[in-house]
């Protein structure tokens, strides 16, 4: 009796132990942030459709079933620097195939010029283009994401992609080097 | 610091016996304050243009209210705006708008801000002011929103809106007043405080009608005495105003760093002094304050200290906003020979910044310009590396640690820089004042905290980006289910109007059929209405085919007088005419009507691309006289030559477009617009 009791008493705990974390299992599961979400989280959203994707969740969705991560030209060296982080590999350089990386540029309608025909509006990912039929068209600079989707249709060729401007909120504070320092000396 | 959180009247005690707190770090640096506060402000000739950025405070630029080649009277608001974080500009003097446009901005980058340039006319006249003498009856909103009005933003340094601190929500036990100016070099406020000392005390009076804090302390640094004296004399028959000096040790005048010295209270990482009960204003903001209400001049000018070892006359101005750095140079008699290379240094030593262009404004936040000859700056690119003596640790007046926020931000670590608190980093400088190595470790921080920034507004826009792209494709779902739905409708329409074209059918044979039978009775000499026996919609249909075939006969040989042809299908009196009229020329008459329908039917034919199926419909039911028919012919007609011209059109603009790929045209649309249509 005494040298069954120890392996009953131990079975029974096991078993004991054992539904509690199966029931905490299932009642208490937390519900992780599915890979895709998190890998388009990383993605610069752009929806330019560079990686050859109809935007960047679908480019998620290939990169979480196995594609390669450097097919992102918006995002560049260090989009694709935090993929590898997140899915484990090496990181490698952008795959030139699908365009190269670029200074941060939005579309900008030459208003004189632009006639009206709504086929700009239509390419917009990101319904970033106001206007309407025979009406002038213009961009919401703040919501352009610089994807390049709406210079092709232009029939009359009057969109331009310029660089973003640095104003005085997003410089960087990179300054020429003989101005850099607190110029104060201890002067005794 | 106390363990055991002292009460309100107990810090106020301890003021009183003259005990302050401390803060950490710190450092003593040389002052050089005697340079230029040895006389009095002095005011300037008035500069050949003045260049008045549109936004010279922390928040959002109001909406300009001038154009070019506007007059504008001294005080003159310039923009205007409802948004709470929106301070305006004024007319700095009287003149001319001469231009708007980027200017270049008072910013250590040197890059172009909006800006309204004034031409003086040397007349200098105010506009009508409106003082609030009155203010302790009025409404404290209405002084708040006066104090708004005359674009008063902090002028110690920040530029924070003061009508946003004026409405703190929250009660307040200090008030407290910083005179403090613990920067080397500067002494605009210490001269104010000399000479206003009066006039800051009525603004104090003005933020304590609006605030009612329990108390107010007002806080000078003990190597400013005749301030301190002034300050005395002005506030001595006030019980609850406390002149309050305080060590000389930099940066005392920080914020954070005076409410500590003050009352023992650490303000909060990421918090503001009202969240330990504080509100702290500069001396100048009060007598900014004390001018709005009292005389109801908004801020134009303000006290500059002009310092440094390459002017000749260091003193302190009244400099008009937007006067330009060099005017203000030449009155203070600049030697550029003391200079290794020209530089001008806006703001203190410890925290201000190089400009870039002798043109930079005087802004609402500029107290100082500093010109340093030679033997007062540090060597260019002296920079060593690192020795970890931890000199800045012990110097930082917010207990970071320099060295790591250094390592991080160098190494654009920018998550491990956050998690140091590197955005509780006052930039005030002491730890690069330090530093044996001369690193410029401020300038890190700040590229680590710019770039911070910018990474979160990108996530911001991505997010933003991504939201857009979510609802337009849920959007064109929706239009694409709608487009579905109504084609699903349309394909039903069509079936059922299949059905009812087979019933059609169905009764055009049965007509014929009755037809036949009519003529076969005709010719037996049977006169016997068919047309009952009919469904009704053969017997309409009999009566359509009949009467047009009577109307051809008509027109094509007037035989029969009394055969007047009723328009409406509806009557059916044939059979009655019928038994007038002999066989043969029933037979003759009918075979004329027969070649007439064939004629009809053919030029119908010819039109049945263009017309609509209503026209086909009505065609049906034989509702049109002649006329009608006519018109819908001629109608068709001209849509024809109309679309075949635009076919040409577009045709011809294609083969242009073939030739000349590079430059198409507006005609692409019409062509478009006709397909389409």
């Amino acid at each position: 009796m005494d040298v069954l009791s120890a392996p009953l008493a131990i079975g029974l705990l096991a078993l004991a132990f054992g539904a509690i974390l199966g029931f905490a299992a299932v009642r208490f599961k937390v519900q992780a942030d599915p890979l895709v979400n998190q890998i388009d989280d990383i993605l610069p959203q752009t929806q330019c459709g560079q990686c050859g994707y109809p935007g960047c969740r679908p480019y998620a969705q290939a990169i979480a079933d196995g594609d390669e991560i450097n097919k992102c030209p918006p995002g560049g060296e260090a989009t694709i620097k935090k993929l590898a982080d997140l899915m484990g590999v090496e990181p490698k350089p952008l795959d030139a195939a699908h365009g190269e990386e670029d200074v941060k540029k939005v579309a900008f309608i030459r208003e004189d010029e632009c006639i009206g025909c709504t086929k700009c509006i239509q390419a917009c990912p990101v319904d970033a283009i106001l206007g309407a039929a025979k009406h002038m068209h213009t961009v919401m600079a703040d919501e352009c994401t610089g994807c390049d989707l709406c210079v092709e249709p232009c029939p009359v060729d009057c969109i331009d992609m310029v660089p973003v401007t640095t104003t005085t909120a997003s410089w960087r504070w990179r300054l020429q080097d003989h101005l850099q320092q607190i110029p104060v000396k201890q002067v005794s | 610091m106390a363990i055991t959180p002292l009460s309100v009247e107990d810090i106020f005690d301890r003021l009183k016996r003259g005990k302050r707190w401390d803060f950490p770090g710190g450092v003593h640096p040389a002052e050089h304050k005697t340079l230029s506060n040895q006389s009095e402000i002095a005011r300037v000739k008035l500069a050949d243009k003045l260049y008045i950025p549109l936004k010279q405070h922390i928040g959002v630029e109001g909406e300009l209210q001038v154009s070019v080649g506007q007059k504008v009277l001294k005080g003159q608001p310039l923009t205007h705006s409802a948004h709470p974080f929106a301070v305006p500009v004024h007319a700095s003097t009287s003149g001319t708008v001469v231009d708007i446009a980027p200017q270049v901005a008072a910013h250590p980058s040197g890059l172009s801000e909006l800006s309204v340039v004034i031409e003086p006319d040397g007349i200098d006249q105010w506009i009508d002011l409106k003082p609030l003498s009155n203010y302790q009856e009025m409404d404290k909103a209405q002084v708040v929103e006066a104090i708004c009005d005359a674009g008063i933003s902090g002028l110690g340094g920040a530029g924070f809106p003061s009508h946003i601190k004026a409405q703190p929500g929250k009660n307040v036990e200090f008030l407290v007043i910083n005179g403090v100016e613990c920067e080397p070099y500067i002494t605009s406020d210490d001269r104010l405080m000399r000479e206003h000392a009066w006039q800051i005390r009525q603004g104090i009076d003005v933020l304590v009608h609006l605030l009612a804090p329990r108390h107010v302390i007002i806080a000078v640094e003990d190597n400013k005495p005749e301030a301190l004296d002034a300050l005395s004399v002005a506030c001595r028959d006030a019980s609850n105003y406390l002149v309050c000096d305080v060590a000389t040790k930099y940066p005392a005048g920080g914020e954070k760093q005076l409410v500590q010295v003050l009352t023992g209270r650490e303000v909060p990482g990421q918090g503001l002094p009202i969240d330990v009960g504080v509100i702290m204003y500069n001396v100048g903001t009060c007598f900014a304050i004390a001018d709005a209400i009292f005389s109801g001049k908004p801020l134009v000018e303000r006290v500059v200290t002009l310092t440094g070892g390459a002017l000749n006359k260091p003193h302190n101005v009244w400099a008009p906003l937007g006067t330009p750095v060099e005017h203000l140079l030449s009155v203070a008699e600049y030697q550029p020979g003391k200079q290794a290379s020209p530089r001008v240094i806006m703001g203190g030593p410890m925290m201000g910044f190089t400009v870039t262009d002798a043109r930079v404004p005087v802004v609402k936040i500029t107290n100082c310009l500093l010109v340093p000859s030679v033997d007062e700056v540090r060597n260019d690119n002296a920079e060593q590396p690192c020795i970890r003596c931890s000199a800045c640790a012990d110097a930082c007046p917010a207990s970071l640690l320099p060295q790591q926020l250094y390592w991080h931000s160098k190494a654009a670590e920018l998550d491990k820089a956050q998690d140091y608190n590197l955005f509780d980093c006052i930039e005030c400088g002491a730890c690069a004042y330090v530093c044996p190595s001369e690193i410029p470790l401020v300038q890190y921080y700040r590229q680590a905290k710019a770039d911070i920034r910018n990474q979160r507004d990108e996530k911001d826009k991505a997010e933003r980006a991504k939201r857009r792209f979510e609802a337009r494709k849920a959007r064109l779902e929706a239009e694409q289910q709608a487009r579905e739905e109504k084609h699903r409708k349309a394909a039903e329409a069509r079936k059922q109007a299949m059905q009812n074209k087979d019933t059609d059918k169905s009764a055009r044979v049965s007509d014929a059929i009755a037809r036949a039978k009519a003529k076969k009775q005709q010719t037996e000499n049977v006169t016997e209405p068919v047309a009952e026996t009919q469904p009704k919609n053969a017997a309409v249909a009999a009566a359509i085919a009949r009467a047009k075939a009577k109307r051809a006969a008509q027109t094509d040989a007037e035989k029969k007088p009394e055969a007047t042809v009723q328009p409406s299908p509806a009557h059916n009196h044939e059979s009655d005419n019928d038994d007038a009229e002999s066989a043969a020329q029933r037979k003759q008459r009918q075979i004329a009507a027969a070649v007439a329908r064939a004629k009809a039917k053919k030029q119908q034919g010819q039109d049945v691309n263009k017309t609509t199926p209503a026209q086909h419909k009505s065609d049906e039911a034989g509702n049109n006289e002649q006329q009608s028919e006519q018109d819908i012919q001629r109608q068709a007609e001209s849509k024809q030559q109309r679309i075949a011209a635009a076919v040409a059109r577009a045709k011809a603009k294609k083969a242009n477009r073939q030739q000349a790929q590079n430059t198409s045209d507006s005609d692409d649309v019409t062509e478009e617009k006709n397909s389409q249509s």
